[in-house]
C-alpha cells in the first residue's frame, strides 16, 4: 500500500448511496485533486460504517474522526479543514447522540495511541490478585455494600438493565432482563452461575480476568445472589484453568474471612456462597444447560430450551447463567452507575468489549476497547501492523462461534447490531487474523474438526452433519471432491443450522456459510481446477 | 501415573481420599472423577467399581459420564503424555507442521501410545493460551511458540 499521510473511508452501503454517498465521494475527490492533495491523501469508498442515523458517513485516519451526515457541500469545508489545516472540521462532525460513545472515546484518544478503556481489566495486572485488602484499596466491595445498604434487589436490577450491559457469553442477551426472569419467579432456591468453562479456540479472555482480578467475580456473583434472590452460586472453571481456580479459592476464602461471603452480609441479613466447579474437559459444557447438566454429575449434554435456566436450572431452579466477562461489569456498573456505562461503546451495545488478537499480526494479545471499534483499527493500532507488510484477507471472530470476515467488512463496527446487520457475529471475542496465504478451505478445515471433535453426540443433525462436512472438506484440500460434494456441503449447512438441537451444531454451519458467501471461488478452484489458490493445501489426491 | 507399585488397595485409597475431600454427592462425580484421574493417570477398572460402590451408581451411568470428558481416560496412557493443540489460531501460525515434526519423531496417531509405554500423543481442541501459539504441553509442562526444529530436543528432554 503506498503510504498516505490521511486515509479517508466513505461509508457506501445501499442505505448510505441512498443518502447521497456518491456524490459525496465524487466531490471529495475533485476536491482533493484541486487542493493538490491527491498525493497525500487515499479516499477509499467501505461498506457499511454503522450509524445509519448519520449516512453517509465520512472516517478520517489516522485522527479516526467521524463526519455524518455529509452532504456534498460539506465536502469543501471538510478538506480545507481537517485535509489541508489538520483540524477537525468542528461544525460536520457526526451529532453528539448519534456517536456520543464512540466520540468520546476518540477524542480521549487522540494522540495517546494505542488507549485502551479497561472496565473489566482495570485492576488486573495492577493489583495482587492473591490479596482482598488491595482490592478493596481499589474500590472493591464497594458496589456491594453500596446495593445491600443503598439499593433494594429491584433498584439493582434496574440500574444493570438501565446500563444496556448485554451479556459477553457470545449471545449478547440483555443482563438486566435476565435478572428480572430470575428475580420475578417464586421458586426457591435460586442459584447464580458464573459461566468460567471458557473453551473457544482463541479466547483468554475469562482466564485474565479470573486470574488478575478474582475477586471482581465473587462480588458481581454476590450482588447478583441479592438481586435475584438466590443464596448460592457456582463458578464453573474450565478444568485446564488451574492457576484460576487457586486464586478463586483464595479470594472466596479470604472474603468469607472478612464477612463479604456468609451469612447476614454487611448485616443486611443477606446470605450468600460460592463454590468451585471445575470442567474436565468439553467445550459443550460451556453451552449454559450442559453446563448445568454437569455440575448434577452427568455428561455434559444441552437440555431442550424452553424452559430455559431462569425458572428450569440448576436441580430444576431459576438460576443466572452469565459469563465471567459479563459479571466483571456488575461492580463498576453499580458503583458508578448506568449513564456512567453508556458513556462507553454505542447506544445499543454500550460498554467495552475485551478482545484476543491473535494470528498473521506483528502483536497478539489481548485488549480491552469499547464496542464499536473496527477490525481496521484493531490490527493497524493493537496489532500493531499485518506481520511482514502482508495483506489482511480475513479475521474468523468469536474462537469458532463467530464468523469469517472478508476484509471488505474491516471498517464495520464491532457491536452487537452492526455486526447482526453485516450478517457477521461478534462469537466470543477472539480475533484470528489471517493474511493471503491463509487458505479458507485449510481453515474451516481445521474449524469443522474442532466441532467434530466436540459434538456431544446427543442429536444427530450434529453429530453426523459436523463429521461429513468435515470430510468434504478434507476432500476438497486433497483435491478429491467433485462439484456434487459442494452441493452436499451446502446441504449441510442447512440442516446443522437449522436442526441442530444447540448452538454448537447450529455455529458450525456458519464458517462453511461464510466462505461460499464470500471466498465461493477459491473453494470451488478445489474442485473445478483442482488447485488450492494459496498453495496450502497438498492436493495430494490429485 | 499409574506405577505396578499401586495396587489395587492403593487404587482403592485414591478413590477414597477423593470422596473425603468432595464428598459422594451428584455434584462431586466429576471432580472427584478428575482428581483420580491426575493422581493415577487414568481410570482403572478398580477405581471406578469403587467410585460405583460410594456414588451408589450403576457402572454403565459411570462409564458414560468418564468416556465424555476430554481430561478423564479409561485407558493407560503413556509414562509420558504429549498434548497438541490443534485448533485454528495454532494451525494458521504453524502448527500443521509442528504436528508433521511430531509425526516424524514418534509415528503415533492421535490417542496413540507406544509399544514401548514411553509416550502417548493426544490432540486437544484448544489448550487455552493462544496467545503463543503453536502449543505442545508435555506432562503439564507448557512450550509456546514451537518451530518444528525443535520439536526433537523438547522430546529429549523427558526420554
Ligand atoms: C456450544 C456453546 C458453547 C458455549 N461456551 C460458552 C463459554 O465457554 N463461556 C460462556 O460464558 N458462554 C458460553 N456459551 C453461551 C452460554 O450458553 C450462555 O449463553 C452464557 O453463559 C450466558 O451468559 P451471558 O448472558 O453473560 O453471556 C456457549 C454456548 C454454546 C452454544
Amino acid at each position: 500500500m503506498k503510504f498516505v499521510r490521511s486515509l479517508v473511508l466513505v461509508s457506501s452501503d445501499p442505505d448510505s448511496l441512498a443518502r447521497g454517498a456518491q456524490e459525496v465521494h465524487e466531490r471529495l475527490q475533485r476536491e482533493i485533486q484541486s487542493a493538490g492533495l491527491q498525493e497525500e491523501v487515499a479516499v477509499v469508498p467501505v461498506g457499511d460504517l454503522g450509524r445509519h442515523g448519520a449516512a453517509p458517513l465520512i472516517v478520517v485516519y489516522p485522527e479516526a474522526t467521524i463526519y455524518g451526515p455529509v452532504t456534498p457541500d460539506d465536502v469543501p469545508l471538510l478538506v480545507e479543514e481537517h485535509l489541508r489545516k489538520g483540524r477537525i472540521a468542528v461544525g460536520l462532525r457526526a451529532s453528539a447522540r448519534e456517536l456520543s460513545g464512540r466520540i468520546a472515546w476518540l477524542s480521549a484518544r487522540r494522540g495517546t495511541l494505542p488507549a485502551e478503556q479497561r472496565i473489566v481489566l482495570a485492576r488486573a495486572g495492577l493489583i495482587d490478585p492473591e490479596d482482598i485488602e488491595d482490592y478493596i484499596l481499589h474500590d472493591g466491595y464497594e458496589a456491594l455494600g453500596k446495593a445491600l445498604t443503598q439499593m433494594t434487589p429491584v433498584d439493582v436490577i434496574n440500574a444493570i438493565g438501565k446500563s444496556g450491559l448485554r451479556g459477553r457469553g457470545g449471545a449478547g442477551f440483555p443482563t438486566g432482563m435476565k435478572w428480572r426472569f430470575v428475580s420475578q419467579t417464586d421458586s426457591y432456591p435460586k442459584y447464580v452461575i458464573c459461566n468460567a468453562d471458557e473453551s473457544e479456540p482463541g479466547t483468554f479472555k475469562d482466564r485474565l480476568i479470573l486470574e488478575g482480578d478474582p475477586h471482581s467475580i465473587v462480588e458481581a456473583m454476590t450482588i447478583a445472589g441479592y438481586a435475584v434472590g438466590a443464596s448460592e452460586g457456582y463458578i464453573y472453571v474450565r478444568g485446564e484453568y488451574v492457576l484460576a481456580q487457586e486464586r478463586l479459592d483464595k479470594a472466596i476464602d479470604q472474603a468469607r474471612q472478612m464477612g463479604f461471603l456468609g451469612e447476614d452480609i454487611f448485616g443486611s441479613g443477606f446470605n450468600f456462597d460460592i463454590h468451585i466447579h471445575t470442567g474436565a474437559g468439553a467445550y459443550i459444557c460451556g453451552e449454559e444447560t450442559a453446563l448445568i447438566e454437569s455440575i448434577e454429575g452427568k455428561r455434559g449434554e444441552p437440555r431442550a430450551r424452553p424452559p430455559y435456566p431462569t425458572t428450569h436450572g440448576l436441580w430444576g431452579k431459576p438460576t443466572v447463567v452469565n459469563n465471567v466477562e459479563t459479571l466483571a461489569n456488575v461492580p463498576p456498573i453499580v458503583r458508578n452507575g448506568a449513564s456512567w456505562f453508556r458513556r462507553f461503546g454505542t447506544s445499543n451495545s454500550p460498554g467495552t468489549k475485551v478482545y484476543t488478537i491473535l494470528g498473521n499480526v506483528n502483536v497478539t494479545g489481548l485488549v480491552e476497547v469499547p464496542m464499536g471499534i473496527t477490525l481496521r483499527e484493531v490490527i493497524a493500532i493493537y496489532g500493531k501492523g499485518m506481520k511482514d507488510g502482508a495483506t489482511f484477507k480475513l479475521a474468523q471472530t468469536g474462537g469458532s462461534s463467530g464468523s469469517i470476515v472478508p476484509s471488505s467488512l474491516q471498517d464495520t463496527p464491532m457491536d452487537f447490531d452492526s455486526f447482526a446487520r453485516a450478517g457477521v457475529s461478534l462469537g466470543s471475542g477472539a480475533l484470528l487474523i489471517c493474511n493471503e496465504d491463509t487458505c479458507v478451505v485449510d481453515l474451516v478445515k481445521v474449524l469443522l474438526n474442532f466441532f467434530r471433535r466436540e459434538s456431544c453426540g446427543k442429536c444427530t443433525p450434529c453429530r453426523v452433519g459436523t463429521e461429513r462436512a468435515h470430510q468434504i472438506l478434507t476432500s476438497l484440500s486433497e483435491g478429491t471432491a467433485e462439484l456434487s460434494d459442494l452441493r452436499d456441503l451446502e446441504t449441510l449447512v442447512d440442516g446443522l443450522s437449522q436442526l441442530s438441537h444447540c448452538g454448537l451444531g447450529q455455529t458450525a454451519a456458519v464458517p462453511i456459510r461464510d466462505i461460499f458467501k464470500h471466498f465461493r471461488a477459491e473453494v470451488e478452484a478445489h474442485v473445478r481446477l483442482k488447485i488450492c489458490p494459496t498453495g496450502a493445501c497438498s492436493m495430494s489426491g490429485r | 501415573m499409574i506405577d505396578g507399585v499401586r495396587d489395587a488397595q492403593g487404587v482403592v485409597s485414591v478413590v477414597q481420599a477423593a470422596v473425603t475431600r468432595h464428598g459422594a454427592t451428584a455434584e462431586a462425580l466429576v471432580p472427584v472423577l478428575k482428581e483420580i484421574n491426575d493422581e493415577l493417570g487414568y481410570l482403572p477398572a478398580e477405581a471406578l467399581a469403587e467410585v460405583s460402590r460410594l456414588f451408589r451408581m450403576p457402572k454403565g451411568q459411570l462409564m458414560s459420564v468418564a468416556s465424555f470428558y476430554h481430561m478423564l481416560s479409561t485407558r493407560p496412557r503413556g509414562r509420558h503424555v504429549i498434548q497438541f493443540c490443534e485448533s485454528a489460531p495454532c494451525h494458521v501460525v504453524g502448527g500443521r507442521e509442528v504436528w508433521q515434526a511430531l509425526q516424524d519423531e514418534l509415528n503415533l496417531g492421535p490417542g496413540d501410545t507406544s509399544p514401548d509405554g514411553t509416550w502417548t500423543l493426544v490432540t486437544s481442541s484448544c489448550l487455552g493460551i493462544c496467545g503463543v501459539g503453536p502449543v505442545i504441553i508435555v506432562d503439564g509442562d507448557i512450550y509456546g511458540n514451537v518451530v518444528p526444529e525443535r520439536v526433537p530436543e523438547l522430546l529429549a528432554r523427558y526420554a
